[in-house]
């Protein structure tokens, strides 16, 4: 026997162990069990099976037949309202994604400024508009005739003389989707990233204060960011999801499809495929398109955070 | 000794000039939130605006006579609909109360092995649900409506509940929670004996109430609001996001009987919410993300 090979254990012997420690963590499998197949079967088997079902045509009532890359090069080459689609989705979620991050990094770390009593109050306020489906009151807010409030305030003011169409014309309303997305987007990354601040221990600041340190400023850059990583990467990724996948606000803000397709994101041509024409193997391939531009986005913006930290 | 005094002197300056900052911080936040709580503000003195108070020009920002019609037109109507307005009722609140308990204990059984029992595959697990964490709400609804349809699962409660019980999100934050747990307190239980579940559930879960009531704000959230429009089409099984949408869609008349029922649907998050504040802040400290 090889003097080296004493004190390995062989390829068959490794298997028998992994299989005996399986055995005995049976229970514990068992107590996963009933979340992992729900999620298995809502979750993952939904995601991947995108992927064929993108290759197919298929419309709920007869067999998927396969079409291969048919669906993918009718999106890109010819179907004009996905191209334009994807252009609306990136400045949405140029727009809402960073600028909603910011926001709720900004109001979680001055709420956490402010005395307790204060900081519960604020949280409530701010958190309360994910919480509420009031898109009623927008509706009125953006109203195009002089009801409106914001019509009507603007006219009082001078700003402007006739009314304008907040939600039909093409030059505003994905300006109005945004502002309202934007309202909602205090969610659970605003949470995190208040609970973030929250926890952070004060006496790092004190010995910060020996050190240097002078201002708020000084603080924030040097104790608080560093100790936030993870914080900051579970926010990030909530943004991603929201500014991604929005696609009820605008329906339910400027109606679908609608005017000029000004607000139609890579999820509304999803949505019109999917329960209007019924093409779930083209509803599919738009899918994956968004899994795979949400999955790069999150890597891209751990790479960026990562560095960050370290 | 006369540089003790001056130190004393700096910091001084400097508390006074934290306290001004303060001041402002507070003014800042006052305004914003003042501008975030409008559109709720408007759809409260909108639910109890009379219908000839709708059309006055400019819009008012106030009411001048206030009145429940809104609210008793709102009951009026969804009695009026196929079946009767408590079934409505029932079915949201059977649903919410279905998916919250079994996504707590599915969910907490689960993060405990994630969190605690280093099983073969369970970083591989742990990874995956990192990931799906991307992959949650709307962007899967279409396909998972094709497995439903496939387990003839359309039109049934289970359509309603079953999607949101395995939620990635509340999963994650319970794991992130336990992980905190000592690893002595959890050896010291299994030399005495006891196994598994019943260190989750006797040892382990006790600790975790801020972690639960988290989960069950953001279950509660969810499933209050889940609108069920395409997965069930019998009256007798609708919720009441989808009743309340229905009534108030009626042109501008229907305006105050919207807002109504907007804010029916707003109180019961909000007051849990306001509940269980302290609980979630505390449980969201351990959201982070590490690789």
């Amino acid at each position: 026997m090889d003097p080296t090979e004493i004190g390995k254990r062989s390829k068959a012997e490794e298997r028998r162990m992994l299989w005996l420690r399986i055995k005995q963590s049976k229970e514990c499998y068992l107590m996963m069990a009933p979340f992992m197949l729900i999620f298995l079967v809502f979750t993952i088997v939904p995601v991947v099976m995108s992927l064929p079902m993108g290759f197919t045509d298929f419309d709920m009532v007869q067999i998927p037949r396969f079409v291969g890359l048919s669906n993918y090069t009718t999106l890109f080459l010819n179907d004009t309202i996905f191209v334009q689609s994807i252009r609306v989705t990136l400045v949405f979620a140029i727009f809402t994604g960073p600028l909603s991050y910011v926001l709720c990094f900004l109001l979680a770390w001055l709420i956490n400024e402010l005395h307790p009593r204060l900081k519960t109050i604020f949280t409530l306020i701010f958190y309360a508009p994910s919480m509420a489906n009031v898109y009623i009151a927008w509706q009125l807010i953006f109203s195009g005739d002089t009801y409106g409030y914001l019509n009507s305030l603007l006219m009082n003011l001078g700003l402007i003389t006739s009314p304008i169409q907040w939600l039909t014309d093409g030059r505003y309303l994905l300006g109005a989707v945004i502002v309202v997305q934007l309202w909602i987007s205090l969610g659970a990354g605003f949470l995190a990233l208040r609970a973030g601040f929250q926890n952070i221990d004060r006496s790092m600041y004190e010995a910060g204060a020996i050190e240097g340190i002078k201002n708020r400023w000084q603080e924030l850059i040097y104790i608080t960011i560093p100790s936030m990583g993870p914080q900051l990467m579970f926010a990030a990724v909530m943004q991603i999801v929201g500014s991604f996948t929005a696609g009820t606000v605008a329906q339910t803000l400027v109606g679908f499809p609608s005017t000029d397709y000004k607000a139609h994101t890579i999820m509304t041509h999803a949505y019109d495929y999917g329960w209007v024409r019924y093409e779930m193997g083209y509803a599919s391939a738009i899918c994956m398109i968004l899994f795979v531009v949400m999955l790069l986005c999150n890597k891209l913006i751990s790479k960026v955070l990562g560095k960050f930290m370290d | 000794m006369a540089r003790t005094i001056e130190t004393a002197k700096g910091s001084n300056k400097a508390v006074g000039s934290r306290l001004a900052g303060n001041i402002v911080i507070f003014l800042f936040l006052l305004i914003l939130g003042l501008f975030m709580l409008f559109p709720i503000y408007l759809t409260l003195i909108m639910s109890v605006k009379p219908v000839h108070e709708l059309f006055i020009f400019p819009p008012k920002l106030y009411v001048i006579d206030p009145t429940l019609d809104n609210f008793r037109d709102m009951f009026e109507t969804l009695s009026e609909m196929w079946v009767p307005f408590s079934r409505y009722v029932f079915n949201s609140v059977f649903v919410t109360v279905c998916v919250t308990v079994a996504q707590c204990v599915f969910a907490s059984m689960a993060a405990f092995v994630l969190a605690k029992c280093k099983v073969p595959g369970g970083t591989v697990l742990n990874k995956v649900i990192v990931t799906s964490l991307l992959y949650q709400s709307n962007v899967i609804y279409i396909m998972q409506y094709i497995v439903m349809a496939r387990l003839h699962m359309i039109n049934t409660y289970w359509a309603l509940i079953l999607p949101s019980v395995a939620s990635p999100m509340c999963l994650f934050l319970m794991r992130q929670s336990m992980s905190t747990v000592p690893d002595a307190m959890i050896e010291a239980a299994k030399v005495d004996g006891a196994s598994m579940f019943t260190i989750c559930w006797k040892i382990v879960m006790p600790n975790q109430k801020p972690a639960l009531m988290t989960m069950i704000i953001f279950a509660f959230q969810a499933a209050w609001n889940i609108q069920g429009g395409t997965l069930v089409y019998n009256e007798a099984l609708k919720t009441l996001p989808t009743v309340i949408t229905q009534a108030g869609s009626a042109g501008l008349a229907r305006l105050g009987v919207a807002s109504a029922g907007a804010v029916f649907m707003l109180v019961p998050p909000i007051v849990i919410f306001m509940i269980a504040q302290k609980n979630v802040i505390e449980t969201m400290a351990h959201s982070g993300i590490k690789d």
